[in-house]
């Protein structure tokens, strides 16, 4: 396998240096993975490297296992066959603990947003601080930046049912980055907003890609795609046959 | 960290992490109202427990030291039968006293049968004499063969034909109170553990949000642990107190009213009671800690 941004293998074909990809450490390691459900398998031979700063779409139709490959992603599975490593630790040697302290450094959007419904947004947005033990309330000044950066200050105290589409969408990507994380994978995360949430949002990602975080954004709205083409570096990649593709030339 | 700095952090608790966690309303009542039930049911069996073991300590202790000489003679004969067997007891290794009991004495041991108004001089009775042992006791086979040889009418009861089956079943009542109590608290453990296991699945979706913002298991389960053992702490010293209040509304201990009325706790034993609502934290910190460990364990 060969270090890259992007390093891809397909049915014995490596993508890398088609790719033109920089050199560099990978936070996120896929040898090989295959991952099976009990309906059959959804993933098959799939190798891929992340290079810290990298900037990735996974596209795909519906079903082809973009969701499941961004749980491989943060530990959330564990392949059937093949190796994922997480900062160069490789899950299946990883007790909960230790997936639990990489998930601080991996920040997840999802599509639909989980919150806690009892708690504020403020709350919400501080859970992760609050179960890394740090105490929410010295990071006060940085959660209000956050909250103004992702334009929720006036939402600081509203309940997660209250919020609207893209409130919810900016407030996951906010509770995603609180924690500095290095990468941050998200999930359809324009899939319940309008375009012009959806390019905000496009371009929070982007700002923090520029602060040097790993981004994948997993996607089938080839208009947010098309969208970043002049803002960002990107590779789009595509899970196609239940295997990983890279799709087109780079943006 | 010391085992108590541990306790304290863990009753301090984290009150962040306990916002995580919604309060759930079902499991809530469930582990305080079985907590407090079964810590009122706790007390009882523990004070039946601690009475049978008073009684079969008293039968064993002191009633083992003690016969009871019965003289059956005509009229006319007891005195002198009587003070033949005092002769002979008297006279006997291993005997440190003995004593007849005067009519008064007599009466009072015959009152709760015929009243106190009975009318001994009318009645027949054979004349008991009191016999207190040494610690080392005597020959009581070679004691009645002396008095069958002395005092025709004298029999020697050493109480062992009764003494024994009571002493046994008293022993057998404080050791089924043991066995309500473990009963009880494994059925606390399987209710808490069923509470545990409801507000658990019930919290699925609080689980998965955690775990996915870097939540460790151990800080999900522990939320989980420290809400229930302070449900069941709180519930069983409620179900303590009214079970020792119950207590004290008992008639008090009085010879007419024997064993029944001697339930309860007597000094020191009190404060036993402190120790339910502490088990009862045990018991629950210990079933909601299997409950989450397997749950988290289950959800991938």
């Amino acid at each position: 396998m060969i270090e890259s941004t992007c390093a891809l293998r397909h049915n014995g074909e490596t993508l890398a240096e088609k790719a033109g990809n920089r050199k560099g450490r990978s936070v996120i390691e896929f040898e090989t993975v295959a991952h099976s459900y009990s309906g059959g398998e959804l993933l098959s031979d799939v190798s891929l490297r992340l290079a810290p700063g990298s900037f990735h779409f996974l596209t795909g139709p519906s079903g082809s296992g973009k969701t499941t490959f961004l749980k491989l992603c943060y530990g959330a599975l564990v392949p059937t066959s093949g190796s994922v490593r997480l900062f160069g630790e490789d899950v299946r040697t990883m007790n909960r603990d230790d997936i639990a302290l990489a998930r601080r450094r991996v920040g997840v959007v999802h599509q639909d947003c989980q919150f806690l419904d009892h708690l504020s947004l403020r709350e919400n947005l501080a859970l992760p601080l609050t179960v890394s033990g740090q105490e929410a309330l010295d990071d006060d000044a940085n959660l209000k930046e956050l909250m103004g950066w992702v334009g929720l200050t006036a939402r600081a105290e509203a309940m997660p049912p209250e919020l609207s589409g893209g409130e919810r969408q900016r407030a996951a990507l906010a509770r995603a980055i609180i924690m500095s994380p290095e990468v941050i994978l998200a999930d359809e995360p324009t899939g319940n907003v309008d375009w012009e949430m959806s390019q905000r949002l496009l371009t929070l990602l982007i700002e923090l890609n520029r602060m040097g975080k790993t981004i994948m954004i997993a996607t089938h709205d080839l208009g947010l795609i098309r969208a970043a083409k002049n803002q960002v570096q990107a590779r789009v990649l595509r899970i196609s046959g239940r295997r990983l593709q890279l799709a087109g030339a780079d943006l | 960290m010391s085992a108590f700095q541990s306790i304290l952090d863990f009753a301090i608790g984290d009150a962040q992490a306990e916002r995580a966690v919604p309060p759930t309303g079902f499991t809530v009542r469930l582990t305080v109202f079985s907590a407090g039930a079964m810590a009122f049911l706790v007390v009882f069996a523990l004070a039946l427990s601690l009475a049978a073991g008073r009684l079969a300590d008293r039968w064993s202790d002191e009633l083992a030291r003690s016969a009871t000489v019965r003289i059956s003679a005509p009229s006319e004969q007891m005195a002198a039968q009587t003070e033949a067997a005092l002769n002979v007891l008297r006279t006997t290794q291993g005997v440190q006293s003995a004593r007849a009991l005067n009519l008064q004495e007599q009466r009072d041991l015959l009152a709760p049968w015929f009243g106190p108004e009975l009318a001994l001089e009318t009645l027949p009775l054979p004349q008991m004499i009191e016999v207190i042992e040494t610690a080392q006791g005597f020959d009581g086979d070679g004691l009645r063969l002396r008095l069958a040889g002395e005092v025709p009418g004298a029999v020697l009861d050493n109480h062992a034909r009764w003494r024994a089956p009571l002493v046994a079943a008293a022993g057998s009542l404080r050791l089924l109170g043991w066995l309500s109590i473990l009963l009880i608290v494994l059925a606390t453990g399987a209710m808490i553990t069923l509470a545990a296991n409801a507000a658990l699945a019930a919290n699925a979706q609080v689980i998965a949000v955690m775990r996915l913002v870097g939540a460790r298991d151990s800080y999900i389960a522990q939320a989980f642990m420290r809400r229930f053992t302070l449900r069941a702490l709180g519930g069983a010293g409620v179900g303590t107190l009214l079970g020792a209040l119950a207590l004290m509304l008992l008639p008090s201990a009085s010879q007419e009213g024997g064993f029944l009325t001697g339930l309860g706790f007597q000094g020191a034993h009190w404060l036993l009671l402190l120790l339910i609502p502490v088990l009862a934290g045990v018991v629950a910190f210990i079933a909601t800690r299997l409950a989450a460990r397997n749950t988290l364990r289950s959800l991938t």
